[in-house]
């Protein structure tokens, strides 16, 4: 606790002595760390930018596929006729100008996000293939699980059983779905947690990685559905003159369900990068005011973010759960018999 | 706002990247986690039911072993009775016998005995009347050389007999 303070005084006098007054585009700078970028920036180092450039692949709808470095669009550059949009319409994102118009190409480039994406995706294979390979190389009936394995297999049966729960009978046809979703989310919701290279992507804030994910559980339920699943739908035992309307609300309901779970995981991975940043913009915005308010600014807002950086794992952990628990349980409804 | 609309390229990577993880782990991952543990699972179910059905076994073992103790020692006790029955009887009918030999012996005794004293009464009874002879013939030749003497004492003699005749009679 002494210790803790003691850092707490020591940002509060760094914070005091850096104190400069000038403004900073604090919406920005938040919109920029959970949005996507075509180059990774890891840090400033003696005011030089150190980034990771990833490469921009486009196909254009005239002159076909390109693939270059993200540096030759740095500060504005047009490159083989394309574009960082400074602006609306497409601000932030690779265009094509054509005739003088923003056209935006087909645009499949390796992003901040994709780069993120593919980290955690390998990370996540290993350590689970790794824990397969604990159990393919020992005899789990004589010893107990150690190390990763050990860590893994708690979490793995939680999500398996609770695909036993809630699935019934043939649950284990759905367990790795459910599995291979919980931990890309869990994995994902931390490493946007961590807050340098290479976490801090605001993988699961996005809104295309929520959805994509929503949709397998979507179709997962829906192609999957028994006989009495559809019947329920299409037709329900309900008296005669609800007959008609109960299939509209029925399919509206079985479409809900994917967007509720796209909106629910990217809103609160969202929400929660969006007030740890303004959290810790706090410093940054009272520079102005002084280095008393600055100091004193600082010590609440390290207080409040490592509050919310707690309240954030606790999410994270939430967030993978409910989304696996709901699909678990929309894939039970979809497995109803008689 | 591009926070709130998909991506193009973010939504083909995620699908082709999430569909590859899908794919690995569905087939190398997951499954083999699971059904080792639902094996290990199932072996532990089974060794706790077995441990029970041993424990169980266990305690009709000391039941019965306790039960036989039991048997032994009640065959053992009415052994010990039986023997001590035998032997009181034994006993008893060793008693008997020898009390009946000795009741024979004694009975012999006093046959021989009350002979030996018939014959010892008979001795003495012809000694007595030999002696009682004797003497009367030493007192009849006393008495008689005397005659007046003897003729009173004759007749005090005749006298007696005839009134011993008479009580006889």
């Amino acid at each position: 606790m002494k210790r803790l303070l003691l850092i707490l005084l020591g940002l509060f006098a760094g914070a005091a002595l850096f104190a400069q007054e000038e403004d900073v585009p604090i919406a920005d700078v938040i919109f920029e760390h959970v949005g996507d970028a075509y180059e990774w920036h890891i840090t400033t180092w003696k005011d030089h930018p150190v980034a990771i450039h990833l490469p921009v692949i486009v196909r254009s709808r005239t002159s076909g596929w390109h693939a270059f470095s993200s540096k030759r669009l740095e500060h504005g550059a047009v490159h083989e006729g394309f574009l960082i949009a400074p602006d609306d319409p497409y601000e932030g994102k690779v265009v094509e100008i054509v005739d003088g118009e923003r056209v935006r190409p087909l645009d499949i480039s390796i992003t901040k996000n994709v780069l993120s994406l593919m980290m955690s995706a390998v990370l996540l294979a290993v350590i689970v293939l790794l824990t397969a390979r604990w159990y393919r190389r020992h005899d789990a009936l004589e010893e107990a699980p150690k190390g990763l394995a050990a860590a893994v297999e708690p979490l793995v049966m939680m999500v398996h059983n609770m695909a036993k729960e809630n699935i019934g009978e043939d649950y284990r046809r759905y367990s790795p779905f459910l599995c291979t979703a919980f931990f890309f989310i869990l994995l994902n919701n931390f490493m946007g947690i961590i807050p340098f290279f290479p976490g801090g992507a605001n993988l699961t804030g996005n809104i295309a990685v929520t959805m994509v994910l929503a949709l397998c559980t979507f179709f997962t339920v829906n192609l999957f559905g028994t006989k009495h699943y559809y019947k329920d739908i299409f037709w329900p035992d309900v008296p005669g003159f609800l007959k008609p309307i109960m299939p509209v609300i029925e399919v509206f309901s079985a479409l809900v369900k994917p967007i509720s779970l796209t909106i629910r995981l990217f809103a609160n991975m969202l929400a929660g990068h969006i007030m740890i940043l303004c959290i810790v913009c706090i410093i940054f915005a009272m520079a102005k005011y002084g280095p008393a308010m600055t100091g004193s600014m600082t010590f609440v807002s390290v207080l409040f973010g490592l509050f919310l950086d707690l309240l954030e794992c606790l999410v994270a952990f939430i967030q993978a759960y409910v989304f696996t628990m709901l699909s678990s349980i929309y894939i039970g409804l979809s497995r109803a018999k008689e | 706002m591009s926070l709130f609309t998909p991506d193009a390229g973010l939504l083909f990577w995620m699908v082709i990247i999430f569909g590859l993880l899908f794919f690995i782990l569905a087939k190398w991952g997951f499954p083999l986690i699971t059904s080792m543990v639902d094996k290990r699972s199932a072996a532990i179910d089974k060794s706790l039911k077995d441990a029970k059905e041993v424990e169980e076994r266990l305690g009709k073992m000391t039941a019965e072993h306790e039960r036989m103790l039991a048997e032994a020692r009640k065959e053992q006790s009415v052994m010990l009775k039986e023997a001590s029955d035998t032997r009181k009887a034994i006993i008893e009918e060793a008693r008997t016998e020898a009390r009946a030999e000795a009741d024979k012996i004694i009975s012999e005794a006093r046959v021989r005995i009350e002979a030996e004293k018939e014959s010892a009464l008979r001795d003495i009874r012809r000694e007595v009347a030999l002696l009682s002879v004797g003497v009367a013939e030493k007192i009849l030749r006393q008495d008689l050389s005397d005659p007046e003497k003897g003729e009173d004492y004759l007749a005090a003699l005749v006298d007696e007999a005839a009134r011993e005749q008479k009580t006889l009679n």
